[in-house]
């Protein structure tokens, strides 16, 4: 049988790549973006692992609850990407520097 | 015996996608990537007896998001020469931050509290459980008013996201306040004309 311990460094090896993503891929926004949903999918693997082996549902409820945020926040990264394209043509991370902070 | 079998290899394409994710040139095929990465995490969470949500992830995930993604991302022309500059100069670091994350929860992870001994897998549900009527339950019992915020913000979503990229530029448009407003004398005049001499029948 598997044990708990699997899933949970199943999650942890899915949420170290994520984090590398971010790192690699700083100048892409879109690749970011997708790098988050990774990490939040490797959150969530924790979360339904948890719930299987505790037998309790609640777990998935949170999951559930994951899952509409996530939505959320890519309809509106999408969204401020598209329109940061629109205004200067580039979704470099480098040329987003007007606010020179 | 086959559910060890499935595990490892679900587990297996769901870390090389993800791997592929981060790494591949293009982000379209990153997006399909990610696409098979959510697919076999939905196939991993099958086996843990979330039926409900590993159909929801390749609906809501596959299906809308990643089909969002996808078109954002052909929509946009993208210079990605420009994009990759750095990759190979942070590599190092982040092969180096990577592995120290994994060691630390590998370390973590595999203390006795998370071993079968301690935490053994629970025989699975009979036929007749079902997943989605429990998760029913509890969300329109316990969890309804997180539930109706989770709604909440999905409104805020769309109407945050159709507000970001309406534009108004050089559209015509009605304003039905004025179309109401109109009264016969605005629109049409009555000009008296003398008849034409000979036209008369």
């Amino acid at each position: 049988m598997i044990p708990l311990s699997y899933y949970l460094i199943l999650g942890a090896i899915l949420f170290a790549i994520s984090v590398v993503g971010i790192f690699l891929n700083r100048k892409n926004l879109i690749v970011i973006l997708m790098s988050i949903e990774l990490l939040l999918l490797a959150a969530n693997m924790n979360f339904v692992a948890f719930s299987h082996y505790l037998q309790d549902p609640a777990g998935q409820v949170f999951v559930f609850f994951i899952l509409t945020v996530a939505a959320a926040e890519a309809a509106i990264g999408l969204a401020i990407l598209i329109i940061l394209f629109r205004n200067k043509l580039s979704i470099n991370v480098e040329d987003l520097d007007e606010l020179k902070g | 015996m086959i559910l060890q079998l499935s595990f490892y290899l679900f587990s297996t394409v769901l870390v090389a996608s993800a791997m592929m994710v981060v790494t591949v040139r293009n982000p379209v095929k990153a997006a399909l990537f990610l696409v098979l990465a959510f697919f076999s995490a939905a196939c991993i969470w099958m086996t843990l007896e979330a039926e409900f949500l590993s159909i929801v992830l390749i609906l809501v995930y596959v299906g809308a998001v990643m089909v969002l993604f996808l078109f954002v991302v052909m929509m946009l022309d993208i210079d990605i020469a420009r994009m990759r500059e750095g990759f190979a100069k942070y590599l190092p670091v982040g092969i180096i931050v990577a592995l120290g994350l994994i060691i630390e929860l590998v370390v973590v992870l595999s203390g006795k509290a998370f071993q079968l001994a301690s935490m053994p897998r629970p025989v699975g549900h009979d036929a007749d459980y079902s997943n989605t009527k429990e998760l029913g339950r509890l969300l329109y019992t316990d969890y309804v008013f997180p539930f109706e915020i989770a709604g909440l913000i999905l409104l805020v979503a769309i109407i945050a996201a159709i507000s970001l990229t309406l534009r108004r530029r050089n559209t015509k448009y009605q304003t039905p306040g004025n179309q109401v407003k109109v009264v016969k004398s605005d629109r049409l005049k009555i000009i008296k004309m003398k008849g034409q001499p000979g036209a008369e029948s």
